[in-house]
């Protein structure tokens, strides 16, 4: 344990602790700096206090909402805690496991990789030596790096961009060794890559490539086609336009969304990043996802799989930070993919919806799961319009480098700032949310996606009796609370009236 | 029952539809006299009504068993793998048998009863009363007048006996146009719009041929456009597309010449007939059930299928008919060939835009008796109850329940019902549970005298799903509870306060008003709470179930892109390298 305010929960009650030969002792458990005590608070009883340092491996269990950590001590002691509540026990054990990653600063002065930010977390074996040649195999210097790490399982995501073989199948120990240290012993993991097998092929002329079987034997890859750039802008281009016209025929309605291609790409994101979250949690492997730069479908892929996987991300704090690292620390080029929108007609080049899809994925889950999100889509809306047009600096510059140049941090106002503030808070707020701490794997069939009415149709169609259900509902809720509360209260009253009246009888 | 010759077949496999890797659940079947039921080894059951059943085929043996596949008219199709041959071919033949029957008698309605009294029985059929229902719509009045003309159903055997005719036409003028008319359906009122003084009126088409006309039938329709005081011209809205109504004209039938009608203006407003909707739904469904759907796949096939361009041809029509009214307070006469399929879709659907009462849940039961029951849409052929000719079967009323889902789904605060009502009332007239939608009309309803074994449709309560919508409704119920319990504790506090030595007296009083609830009884040892209960059942979160389906969909692209690689079993991915 290095720092202390790493503990997420110091304190847990109603721990049960099973030693060999002792009876089982129920008690508090508490986390410090240095030590695990636990306490069962009566004089008679000793207390168990455990070095941190003296932890040489721990294991996980859950059986319904109770969990068990088994700690594997230095000294061969092994003991055994159950912590009621999931939450509780993952947080304990993630805050006395031994971390198999560190933060590194090798990107301090954004020498090694400029698209990254100055800081990223790698596996703690791989010193920043090996990074830096690592660095000059990957694409854009962007070596493989965490992006999310699975509580429940211990399993990663890890995103880069694609390893420079070329055509004469370079390698690169540095970087299979740097990989292979996120792998337990004796397990597999997953390469995703977001290019189909030809396009990953073809770029090894171009100095690309991906991963051999033969160099990363550990490894399965698996090929998804998520298309980039131009062919995205035009999907937009002809969807805006498709929704844009005003003769009322079903027929040319409907070949012209589909011809449009929009959903087509949203079922290929959002199958990719189930893809993924379904290796995590379910077949227990690890990942590495990149595409060919590793600044475009790799981020939908890592963040969409994120707000599969863990509830936080479906929370409002927590979706501003996912996009804070997977889109803006992660150095998705907002100024050339946002410069223009789907009205251009001059050519363009780096322009593509790509953030905008993303949205629209998150969107298509959350009219699944409709009680999962804390947030609405209108606060979707609004990250959308900020990523085109923004008075604040959030979304400016390519990435951290570039941000930091700028002096953005000095010269403008953050977004978060202004919509972390309560008024602006109340607008984005989903009224249905209940916190549940599932993991949700959303319908990718054709008939489940939805055109994203909001969006593309907000401005040719009155949404008027929408937005009136919309209040309506949001009234019904409001009141519901406050008749609850009202009722909690007048029971309260009632009950210390028959208390008082009884006090008054028995004596 | 002497159909059956297996009743139960063990080790049986029930595939999933859209899994190219062949997923399967392993059952037991059991074929009852109504049912087929199948329990999973998860003893998750799953129930088909024979009625349900469209179609059974038995396909060519394969090494794992004799596959039966079975349509359900409810839009379910399930996928058996019967280990023996002999079983399998048993339970088509009975299946075969069981879900054509000859004869209404053998239909589920006459053998459902739940337990229900004579009295009760009765009740649920009398809820809905169509005299009550014009009157609630302001007729008979100084214009319109009850006609006795089909009292003994002389005139048309497919109208209901009362029906609600101008009050200037007299019983020869009825009985001649109802000559002149295709089937006798003269015109006769669908819904009179009270504010506007305008009346929808339905007819079937004319037998004008090329040059016949009726001096009666040009009376009947000047007598309707009469009976509005506002506007003197009518609309006449022939549904069909213009070149059908064409080619009627050479079987001696056709529609209206407008130079023999005074004050009349036509309209053809185009849309298809029961052929091309079948085969458009049939076309539907062939998409639907497509294994790895991809997205372009959806939307080209959903548009060969025409499926929404006729959904949206009928919800033209009824915007037309309900602009007519409100904006020009035109009466208008509605008809078709016969005037019971997209005469009722747009009648009804025109009269659920114009009055939010029949957006009620009471209300649209009532449209649906009246539009369509009454005036004799033929349900138990277009949802092929009885074996019958299977050229006559056509979605046409799932086209109106769809009709009026998209019209809940653009105005939702308009409609007291949901979704799930929708289902459940298309789920009944497929399955002959209740006696609403047997029989063709009236007449031969009365004839069949089967009202008596029947219990009431919407009697029952309707099955919550999970949707917004939903968990929004029990909110609603549940604060008009809270307010209750607010007024009865706010009376009881006042009690004890005013009554502070009687403290026992006021517990018990507590205890015996409400016995069910826990935090009265423990009220000593308080503890606050939310009271959601029936919302947490609602919002179990469907997804996240590890046994979801779902799960296998993003497995089959998997699988699809590397088959060498990876492939899928119940779920799980492994290696095969």
């Amino acid at each position: 344990m290095e720092f202390a305010e790493l503990i997420k929960t110091p304190r847990v009650d109603n721990v049960v602790l099973h030693r060999p030969f002792y009876p089982a002792v129920e008690g508090t458990l508490c986390l410090t700096g240095h030590h695990l005590i636990l306490s069962s608070r009566q004089d008679n009883t000793e207390e168990l206090w455990l070095l941190h340092s003296n932890i040489d491996a721990i294991d996980k269990r859950f059986v319904g909402p109770l969990g068990t950590i088994i700690i594997k001590c230095k000294d061969f002691r092994i003991i055994q805690l159950d912590i009621p509540g999931m939450e509780e026990c993952l947080n304990i054990a993630s805050s006395i496991e031994t971390s198999e990653w560190r933060l590194s600063y090798v990107n301090k002065e954004f020498a090694v990789c400029p698209s990254y930010p100055p800081i990223v977390i790698v596996p703690k074996s791989i010193d920043d030596e090996a990074l830096r040649k690592v660095a000059t195999f990957r694409h854009g210097g962007r070596f493989p790096v965490l992006s999310y790490y699975h509580k429940k399982n211990g399993m990663v995501i890890m995103r880069s961009g694609q390893p420079l073989t070329g055509t004469n199948g370079r390698r690169c120990k540095e970087d299979e060794k740097l990989i292979n240290a996120t792998l337990r012993a004796g397990k597999r993991g997953y390469i995703i890559d977001t290019r189909s097998l030809n396009v990953a092929q073809q770029a090894r002329a171009k100095g690309g490539g991906f991963e051999q079987e033969a160099h990363y034997p550990q490894w399965r890859r698996i090929h998804k086609s998520i298309e980039r750039y131009h062919i995205l802008q035009e999907s937009l281009i002809k969807l805006v336009e498709a929704c844009n016209d005003q003769t009322h025929n079903m027929d040319r309605w409907l070949s012209k969304l589909e011809a449009s291609n929009w959903l087509t790409h949203i079922k290929e994101i959002l199958t990719t990043a189930c893809l993924a979250a379904q290796c995590i949690d379910r077949e227990g492997a690890s990942i590495l996802i990149h595409g060919t730069e590793g600044t475009d479908s790799t981020l939908q892929v890592t963040s969409l799989a994120q707000i599969i996987l863990e509830p936080r991300s479906r929370t409002i704090r927590g979706f501003e930070a996912l996009i804070e690292r997977e889109w803006l620390q992660a150095g998705h080029p907002f100024q050339q993919r946002c410069a223009q929108s789907a009205y251009c007609n001059s050519k363009q080049k780096w322009e593509s919806p790509v953030f905008l899809l993303f949205l629209d994925c998150v969107w298509q889950i959350l009219r699944q799961f409709p009680c999962s999100f804390e947030f609405n889509e209108n606060f979707l809306i609004m990250l959308f319009e900020h990523a085109y047009a923004s008075q604040f600096g959030t979304f400016l510059g390519n990435n951290e480098s570039e941000r930091c140049k700028l002096k953005l941090q000095q010269k403008t106002m953050s977004l978060w700032s202004w919509v972390n503030r309560p008024s602006e808070l109340s607008k984005f707020t989903n009224p249905l949310f209940e916190a549940n701490n599932l993991v949700i794997w959303p319908s990718v069939a054709p008939q489940s996606l939805q055109l994203w009415e909001g969006i593309f149709l907000r401005w040719n169609r009155s949404s008027k009796y929408l937005d009136e259900a919309y209040e309506e509902m949001v009234n019904i809720i409001e009141y519901n609370k406050e008749l609850q509360a009202k009722v909690n209260i007048l029971r309260r009253q009632l009950a210390e009236l028959e208390t008082e009246d009884e006090m008054q009888e028995s004596p | 029952m002497e159909h059956i010759r297996t009743t139960k077949v063990e080790q049986v496999k029930l595939l999933d539809r859209f899994s190219t890797s062949n997923k399967s659940l392993t059952g037991t079947l059991y074929l009852t006299a109504t049912h087929l039921l199948f329990i999973d080894s998860h003893q998750k059951e799953t129930w088909i009504l024979h009625h349900h059943i469209a179609l059974v085929e038995k396909l060519a043996l394969t090494t794992s068993g004799c596959p039966l596949v079975i349509q359900c008219k409810n839009f379910r199709i399930v996928h058996f793998i019967v280990p023996r041959e002999r079983d399998c071919h048993d339970i088509y033949n009975s299946l075969l048998q069981l879900s054509k029957q000859a004869k209404y008698e053998d239909l589920y309605a006459f053998s459902y009863n739940p337990k229900q009294n004579d009295s009760e029985r009765l009740r649920g059929w009398q809820l809905i009363d169509l005299a009550e229902e014009y009157k609630r719509m302001g007729v008979p009045n100084s214009n319109w007048q009850l006609s006795d003309a089909n009292r003994e159903y002389k005139i048309c055997e497919t109208y209901p006996r009362e029906l609600y005719v101008p009050r200037i036409a007299s019983k020869p003028i009825i009985v001649g146009s109802s000559k002149f008319r295709s089937k006798g359906r003269f015109p006769v009122l669908s819904y009179y719009h009270e504010h506007k003084e305008a009346a929808i009126c339905r007819c079937s088409q004319p037998l004008s041929g090329f040059s016949a006309r009726c001096l009666e039938d040009e009376h009947l329709l000047q007598a309707i456009s009469k009976a509005n005081p506002v506007n003197r011209y009518m609309y006449v809205m022939d549904t069909r597309p213009k070149l059908n109504a064409m080619a009627n004209r050479a079987a001696g039938k056709g529609y209206e010449n407008e130079d023999n009608y005074s004050n009349i203006r036509f309209q053809f407003v185009g849309i298809e007939n029961i052929h091309v909707m079948r085969s458009s739904l049939q076309k539907l469904l062939e998409v639907n059930g497509t294994k790895g759907l991809s997205v372009s796949d959806f939307y080209s096939g959903l548009e060969s299928s025409g499926w929404l361009r006729h959904i949206k041809a009928v919800m033209d029509a009824a915007i037309f008919l309900a602009k007519a009214i409100t904006v020009e307070s035109a009466s208008v006469l509605v008809h078709c060939s016969d005037g019971w399929d997209r005469t009722s879709q747009v009648c009804s659907l025109g009269s659920l835009l114009l009055d939010s009462y029949y957006r009620t849940i009471k209300g649209f039961m009532v449209l649906i008796e009246k539009d369509w029951i009454s005036f004799g849409h033929k349900f138990s052929e277009r949802c092929g109850h009885l074996d019958g000719d299977p050229k006559e079967v056509s979605p046409v009323f799932t086209q109106f329940l769809e009709c009026v889902w998209h019209l809940t789904e653009q105005f939702p605060q308009a409609f007291e019902f949901n979704e799930a009502f929708l289902l459940q009332i298309h789920e009944h007239i497929h399955s002959c549970q209740f006696g609403n939608f047997l029989g063709n009309c009236q007449k031969e309803r009365e004839e069949l005298k089967f009202w008596r074994n029947m219990y009431h449709q919407f009697d029952r309560t309707l099955h919550p799903r999970q949707s917004v919508f939903n968990i929004i409704t029990n909110m609603n119920e549940q604060n008009k509870q809270l307010e209750k319990d607010i007024k009865d504790l706010e009376s009881k506090i006042k009690q004890c306060k005013n009554k502070p030595t009687d403290g026992i007296l006021t517990k018990e009083l507590i205890h015996s008003v409400h016995p069910e609830s826990p935090t009265l009884k423990t009220s000593l040892c308080f503890k606050e709470q939310t009271l959601l209960p029936v919302n947490h059942a609602l919002r179990t979160i469907e997804g996240s179930n590890p046994a979801d389906n779902r799960y296998s969909e993003y497995a089959e692209e998997f699988s699809k892109s590397e088959p060498g690689v990876v492939s899928l079993e119940y779920g799980v991915a492994r290696m095969t390298c």
